[in-house]
């Protein structure tokens, strides 16, 4: 027990020593700024005071001698003497000499050998070379008055000095404890530590043999106690394992909670509501309070800086100023020694690297003295933490020459960036931007890894730069890392938690407008704001989904349980034989969804869901041992309403998007769509047979539904075969004489739809949906076909629909309103793109337009010049040279086509394109595969002109 | 109809209880000691990537309990969807697991020496997830060493002997 007594005993010694030094390295600073502050310079003297006390409890000589020479002369300070910076600088060294024999005594548990005589005899030098000879008998004279004196200044350093005191209450009670049979073990450490002091014959003795050199050392430290215990006793020591279980119990409670209220939630009028709301509300304050236990303010690990500035400074002979704000932000106590380091990293660097030499400033017209501005606050569940200086900036020339010269990138990648991102190369590792490695950074520890520990924490950090101003660190952390906010996702009917401090932002992705996903040899890519920016399909990722093209194969963890949350469970279910199929679902897959854009470190990159909840704060728990090696998987936690979700770790994601899958996982269906460039016009089409070996193929969007239908239900009737469908009767048509319907079982129909009216066309079998540029050879002649292109490598007719809709009925485009009119309307259309002009003609010719179809506004506009004449123009919005929205205005300019009504045509349907398309003189905006939204706009266009004639 | 093969209400430390269980037509003895829990999983969260035999994770009272499915642990038939399973609890270094089976059955009582050394003929995945077979009136109970069907993925020996250690 003796030896485990006096171990804690020293533990404890070591802490509060170690806590004391810091706070007074923070009040010298201070003190040298301000010598003639007798409030602060009385604190500095206390605390050494009470560490030379403190020694001579626990018999540590060496460690005693040398604070004790320390005191005397800050005593002499105390006395008038005037504060050179020399002796502040040789208090220093004496206070780092300390922190070195207590760091020796800590992994030896014995005071190490060795003399300090050579600072003890400077500082009694300075000592006495401050003309007080008496320095030894007015320090030894002055504590008494010293307790008396500082009662005030004690509240100010109420927090710094509360664990000594309750060190000091320790000792006491540990000394009352002990008795003589301690007394053994006790004095052999005492012994190897103080070889030549007589051995203590008991634990008192031992006290008071040390302190003989300042006796009221142990004096004085007694009553100021007794009067400081009233508020020593407010506060307590508690395990930090006890606070953690708390933390753990308490999260419990929040999810019980949550869950409870999510029960009654879908109960009407429970009489459960009033009490949960009171069970709600004391459990939010109780988690509030049990974070509080662990909050700490954030200047705690600032306290060594002042002092790390002033040594610098001095180091390099610079003036710097440090200035800090929000030191009182308080953040978990975990997260805080975490940050320690890097901040004291990059305070280091701002002194050194940031701040130009004293001569340097005075010449770029500065203020001699450089300025570090450290501040904190709260944002969110975020503390933000600045350091700004206002030194030099960062040169990004410099930086480019580094990157080149380390590899990190190549002189065509970097003169594509911007400046900014220029200035992230910093953060990379194997970078530093100090000319010469000097003593205080630049040592092989650069701002990668400070980076790298912040992000460890879920932190990110960045730097704004403006060169010759200055420039600004951000490090943003979470306050605490036992509960995270994070971004519940849907993916293949399985929701997901992503931690929501790496998430950037979401783009909602459509196929047909701006945010489209587009596909780089099967590698999905989305564009943003001029980047790209490398896609992964979180179902692809997790293997929870059958590839595209791989058929209803059901995902290899499928699990049949019942209840089980099966990947399939809702939505995308493979179709069982005959049921209606949405095709148009499949195809807005590949270029539709929710895109969370996350950044990991240097990494951006999206995740593709299929729908996005909101935000949940979410009480981590970690997977158990035998799904740990899931990487991709930071953890589990259960939701409100009881299920429980996985966590997805975005690192894991990163490794996984910027390795080996965007190389080899994809490249299984690598051989099943070829290659296309991405910028021509890419559409959807659906490849199937009828009537003849080649394959045959319509543009997706015109397809409603695919459907089989039994080959018995089909009526003939009139010469025409009717189906009984959804209630009414369908006409299908043949695609052509040589198509043979099925004499029995099912007969594969494509639907086609235009408001009332459905049509179905009868096919031999459905091969494909396909994505392809299409590059269509017009082939006169042929009924009902367009002409032909190559489809995956094969030869295919593309088929036009609005061929077979007036087959099918013979009113299909006879609008009554068009029948009325005298003379068709004259309609421009201008299509870069031969597939929408030979497909959209034949319905426009079909609705009674007289269509005249030129691929570019320049020929437009010469059509204008040769003095035609047109009741309405169809323009494309995407076209070469010159775009849609270049061609409406320029209609204004001229007097002939300026009242034409114009109507926008585009594949892209996003409200901005629209708005766009609205204050470019366009009087409608239609998609490209909207085939009855161009009648109707074309309609109500040309009953507007009827109207005004 | 199964015997006890000892007469009931014998405190004699020489024998050992099991929970039986039935899996896929075969039955399962697990020691009583070793079960925690008995339950009816309902919204077992699929983990893709995991081993197959993990059927997923589910939250029973407050707890995350990794779901182990016995079915493919054993390279037995998939279960048919909508079939009713149960579920019995493992407490296993701390960290709660449940073994998906087909039914939960009485708890027999056993004479600890009743037990034989697995056939040699055994499949070899049973046979390292068999402490050895008891024979019953009328059919034989495979006594399950769950510590080491917790091995999954064959960590095998440091993690067995540390399972036996456990079990013991």
């Amino acid at each position: 027990m003796g030896a485990k007594f006096l171990d804690d005993l020293l533990t404890e010694f070591l802490t509060e020593t170690n806590e004391s030094l810091d706070v007074v390295d923070c009040e010298l600073v201070k003190f040298e700024q301000e010598p003639n502050n007798a409030k602060i310079l009385d604190n500095i003297f206390r605390l050494v005071h009470t560490i030379k006390g403190t020694c001579g409890f626990l018999g540590l000589p060496r460690l005693e001698a040398l604070a004790h020479a320390a005191e005397t002369l800050m005593g002499n300070f105390r006395g008038g003497v005037a504060v050179t910076p020399d002796a502040v600088t040789l208090i220093l060294e004496s206070l780092d000499r300390i922190k070195e024999i207590l760091s020796a005594l800590e992994q030896a548990e014995v005071e190490p050998d060795g003399s300090d005589n050579d600072l003890i005899d400077q500082l009694d030098l300075l000592s006495a070379g401050g003309g007080n000879s008496a320095a030894h008998d007015q320090n030894d004279a002055e504590p008494e008055a010293a307790e008396s004196e500082i009662e005030e200044p004690l509240k100010i350093v109420q927090r710094e000095l509360k664990p000594r005191e309750v060190s000091l209450e320790g000792l006491e009670r540990a000394f009352a404890e002990a008795d003589g049979a301690d007394l053994g073990t006790a004095s052999e450490t005492a012994a190897e530590a103080a070889a030549e002091t007589e051995k203590p014959e008991s634990p008192e003795g031992k006290a008071e043999k040390p302190a003989a050199p300042a006796p009221p050392a142990v004096d004085a430290g007694a009553p100021a106690e007794k009067r400081e215990r009233a508020v020593t006793n407010q506060s307590i020591r508690v395990n930090v394992d006890s606070l953690e279980t708390l933390m753990t119990t308490v999260s419990e409670l929040v999810l019980t909670r949550n869950q409870l209220l999510e029960m009654v939630r879908r109960i009407e009028d429970s009489e459960f509501k009033v009490p949960l709301q009171r069970l709600s509300n004391v459990t939010a304050e109780l988690q509030e309070g049990i974070m509080k236990t662990r909050m700490q303010p954030v200047g705690n690990a600032w306290q060594k800086l002042p002092r790390i500035v002033r040594d610098l400074a001095k180091d390099l002979g610079k003036k710097i100023d440090l200035e800090m704000s929000g030191a009182e932000t308080e953040l978990d106590r975990q997260v805080l020694e975490l940050i320690k380091d890097p901040l004291t990293h990059m305070v280091r660097n701002s002194a050194d690297h940031g701040l130009e030499t004293t001569e340097g400033r005075l010449a770029a017209g500065k203020p001699e003295t450089g300025r570090i501005d450290l501040s904190a606050y709260h944002e969110g569940g975020h503390i933000i933490i600045e350091i700004a200086d206002d030194g030099r900036g960062l040169n990004a020339e410099k930086i480019k020459e580094k990157a080149v010269e380390n590899e990190l990138a190549t002189q065509a990648e970097l003169e594509k960036m911007t400046d900014v991102q220029i200035q992230k190369f910093i953060f990379k590792a194997g970078f530093s931007t100090a000319k010469e490695v000097t003593n205080v950074s630049g040592r092989g520890v650069g701002m990668d890894v400070v980076r790298t520990n912040i992000e460890l924490i879920g932190g990110s950090v960045d730097v704004t730069s403006v060169e010759g101003k200055g420039s600004t660190f951000l490090i943003k952390i979470p306050l605490t890392l036992a509960i995270i906010s994070a971004l519940i996702v849907e993916s293949a009917g399985q929701r997901f938690a992503v931690p929501q401090l790496c998430v950037v932002e979401l783009v909602r992705a459509q196929a047909e407008s701006d945010h489209r996903i587009e596909m780089i040899n099967d590698t999905p890519v989305l564009r943003l704001r001029n980047k790209l920016l490398p896609l992964m399909h979180l179902s692809k990722l997790l293997e929870i989904e059958a590839a595209p093209g791989s058929g209803d194969q059901s995902a290899p963890e499928a699990f049949d349980l019942p209840g089980a949350v099966s990947p399939e469970a809702d939505g995308r279910e493979p179709e069982p034989q005959g049921a209606v199929s949405t095709p148009t679902a499949k195809k807005f897959e590949e270029a539709a969804g929710f895109i969370v854009v996350i950044q990991v470190g240097p990494h951006c990159y999206g995740i593709v869901v299929d729908s996005v909840f909101d935000t949940e704060e979410i009480v981590v728990k970690p997977m158990s041992s035998m799904l740990r090696e899931v990487t991709i998987f930071s953890g589990n936690t259960i939701l409100g309403d009881g299920s429980v979700i996985l966590i997805v770790d975005p690192n894991g994601i990163a490794d996984a998007v910027h390795g080996s899958l965007f190389v080899d996982g994809l490249q299984n269906d690598a051989d099943e769509d070829a290659a296309f460039d991405s910028t021509d016009d890419v559409v959807s089409l659906l490849v199937f047979r009828a009537g003849g070996n080649e394959p045959k193929a319509v543009p997706l969007s015109l397809v409603t539904r695919l459907e089989e239908i039994d080959v018995a239900t089909i009526e003939p009737s009139n010469g025409r075969d009717l189906v009984q469908y959804r209630g009414k009767l369908m006409p299908l048509v043949n695609v052509n004489d040589a198509f043979q319907k099925r004499k029995e079982g099912m007969q594969p129909i494509l639907v086609f739809t235009d408001e009332e009216q459905v049509m179905g066309l009868m096919v031999d079998e459905i091969v494909d949906i396909v994505e392809e540029r299409l590059n269509i050879e017009v082939t006169a002649g042929m009924e009902g076909v367009i002409g032909s292109a190559v489809v995956k490598g094969q030869a295919t007719e593309v088929l036009d629909i609005g061929h077979y809709l007036p087959k099918a009925f013979d009113n299909w485009f006879r609008r009554p309103e068009s029948d009325d009119r005298g003379y068709s309307m004259r309609v421009l259309l201008v299509d870069d793109s031969s597939f929408f002009r030979n497909m959209l003609s034949p319905v426009m010719s079909a609705g009674g337009y007289s269509v005249t179809a030129v691929e570019s506004a320049d020929e437009a506009l010469k059509m204008r010049d040769e003095g035609k004449q047109f009741d309405v123009i169809v323009s494309d919005i995407e076209m070469p040279d010159m775009d849609g929205f270049a061609f409406a205005q320029s209609l204004l300019s001229d007097a002939r086509w300026s009242t034409t009504p114009i109507v926008a045509l585009s594949s892209h349907t996003s409200p901005a394109v629209i708005e766009r398309a609205r204050e470019s003189n366009f009087i409608d905006y239609v998609g490209k595969f909207d085939r009855a939204g161009l009648m109707e706009v074309l309609k109500s266009t040309v009953d507007a002109i009827g109207e005004v004639a | 109809m199964r015997i006890d093969t000892e007469l009931p209400g014998n405190l004699d430390t020489s024998t050992i209880e099991y929970v039986t269980v039935t899996i896929d037509g075969q039955l399962f003895g697990l020691p009583i000691l070793e079960v925690e829990d008995v339950f009816q999983p309902q919204k077992i969260t699929s983990v893709p990537l995991a081993n197959r035999e993990v059927a997923g994770v589910l939250n029973l009272r407050g707890r995350i309990v990794t779901a182990i499915d016995m079915r493919e642990r054993l390279d037995l038939v998939p279960r048919v969807p909508g079939e009713i399973s149960m579920a019995v609890g493992i407490e296993y270094k701390g960290e709660s697991y449940g073994l998906v089976i087909d039914k939960v059955g009485e708890v027999l009582r056993l004479k600890e020496d009743g037990i034989e050394p697995n056939p040699s003929n055994l499949n070899s995945n049973w046979a390292s997830v068999s402490a050895g077979v008891y024979q019953l009136e009328g059919e034989l109970m495979v006594v399950l060493d769950v510590f080491r069907v917790l091995d999954v993925g064959g960590e095998a020996e440091q993690l067995s002997t540390q399972a036996t250690g456990v079990a013991a």
